[in-house]
């Protein structure tokens, strides 16, 4: 199959041989990574450039090296440094950018369909690296990779997502990619954070941490917003860390294999005991390394269907 | 070509990077996906029969090193490299089934050189058909085939549950 599609957005609008594509092609680049020289000239002359909105240092840098390691041109753009503190729409910035030759534009932003709205109005490649609480495709896909390299295959794993998954983009790019890798997806957390009608999305609903996490192949850990915890979703951190943080006895629970995720930061001690965190269980660092990896394999593959 | 003229031709070829090499000292056999690494494959089997010692062996996905990424439509699947020995101060012998325009192997040879320093870069092609557009030129063929430009030489290899046979077909495929 080839690559057609001008934007990656969500990963709802991909079908699942375009994620094979996308994880077959990472499974090739990451021997980049692992080269005395990690380099390669495929996208030698191309531009990119990272418009990020809200304040992030993994995503970017990840974006920044994948760019790097294929050789194109990086150019990071931050709105706090820039003419958007000046009252610059987001689509007049991005004209900008592209009126620059920018080949691919990675946009993070608070308000969820910026990425499509913007792919609308640019011949760029846009990536979506988050938009608001909708979606954060490149998050999903490093996460169906690394757990395609731990256990093989996704088809009828047991993967359990904990924590606040109404607010999490993480969780909804995820949902939307295991369920159609044909994963048993179930979610976990406090109703407060549970979206009305989670279900419709194909996954089944849990409230008791324990009862989530017998036969699990795979656990999700999202981190808890702290910043939002003004909006009254919980009683206090600690009473979030005594049911929901994921300690060595509850891990015990999930299957033996069982590979322990979490997107970063961590708050240790509260979604997440440092004693898994830093267990052979947790592939939190390969989930890392692998998102350069899948970053490299969209703008490969993105900048050809031009 | 038929399937006893490809297997005398590697016998030969084998024969010919020993003795060129002076036996089988820091000698390492890569092969250019697809077709190159199933002869490179042979080429080792037939060299370790000789030598009674085992051949570092490699596969090589150029795809990354293409000159004509920025101008096609649609990119090429990109397959995996795995060479897993340093190639650094090995005398290296790049394997490919059909030698061309040239540009193959120029990417091959720039790939290469991103994976370490080696002493010397041998080809052995098992079809030279002419028409290069670059200065580039085998070490070791396996038979020169003349051809017109717009033909086309495919090669088939027992490794894909063929016969092994190399034929003209006429009529350009994208090349």
């Amino acid at each position: 199959m080839t690559w057609k599609r001008k934007d990656l957005l969500t990963i709802a609008e991909l079908s699942v041989d375009e994620i094979e594509l996308i994880l077959t092609t990472a499974e090739s680049l990451k021997e980049v990574g692992g080269r005395d020289i990690k380099k390669v000239p495929a996208l030698r002359g191309k531009t990119v450039v990272n418009l990020f909105f809200e304040p992030s240092t993994r995503t970017r840098t990840s974006f920044e090296l994948a760019a790097k390691r294929l050789s194109a041109d990086v150019i990071n753009f931050s709105p706090s440094t820039s003419s958007v503190v000046k009252g610059e729409t987001l689509i007049d910035t991005a004209r900008n950018i592209e009126s620059m030759q920018a080949d691919i534009i990675v946009l993070r932003h608070s308000s969820p369909g910026a990425a499509d709205h913007l792919a609308r109005f640019v011949q760029s490649s846009v990536i979506n690296a988050g938009d608001g609480w909708h979606e954060h495709p490149t998050q999903a896909l490093l996460d169906v990779y690394t757990i395609k390299e731990k256990k093989k295959q996704i088809e009828g794993l047991i993967i359990v997502i904990v924590g606040d998954v109404a607010h999490s983009r993480v969780a909804r790019s995820n949902i939307a990619a295991l369920t159609k890798l044909g994963a048993e997806v179930r979610v976990v957390a406090p109703p407060t954070m549970l979206p009305l009608g989670v279900e419709r999305l194909g996954v089944k609903v849990f409230y008791r941490f324990d009862d989530a996490l017998i036969g699990a192949d795979a656990i999700m850990m999202l981190r808890l917003q702290r910043e939002r915890l003004g909006r009254a979703l919980l009683p206090s951190t600690r009473e979030y860390a005594n049911l929901f943080c994921l300690t060595p006895e509850r891990l015990q629970l999930a299957k033996p294999e069982a590979i322990v995720m979490h997107p970063g930061p961590l708050n240790r001690g509260v979604e997440i005991s440092p004693a898994v965190a830093d267990s052979s269980a947790a592939v939190i660092l390969n989930q890392v390394t692998n998102g350069v990896s899948v970053r490299m394999a969209l703008m490969y593959l993105l900048s050809g269907a031009a | 070509m038929d399937a006893q003229e490809v297997s005398r031709a590697l016998s030969r070829i084998s024969h010919e990077i020993l003795e060129r090499n002076k036996g089988s000292q820091d000698l390492a056999l890569i092969g250019i996906r697809t077709g190159g690494v199933y002869l490179a494959k042979r080429l080792a089997t037939r060299i370790q029969q000789i030598e009674q010692r085992d051949i570092p062996f490699g596969e090589l996905d150029i795809t990354l090193y293409r000159d004509d990424l920025s101008i096609r439509k649609d990119q090429p699947e990109i397959r995996k490299t795995s060479i897993p020995f340093n190639i650094s101060g090995l005398k290296i012998v790049l394997v490919d089934d059909v030698l061309f325009t040239g540009r193959t192997i120029r990417a091959a040879l720039d790939g290469l050189m991103d994976l370490g320093r080696p002493a010397e870069i041998q080809l052995a092609v098992l079809v030279d058909r002419g028409h290069r557009q670059l200065p580039i030129r085998a070490n070791y063929v396996g038979k020169s085939i003349p051809t017109a430009r717009e033909e086309n030489v495919q090669v088939f290899f027992e490794e894909l549950g063929q016969v092994d046979r190399v034929s003209i077909i006429t009529g350009s495929r994208d090349q």
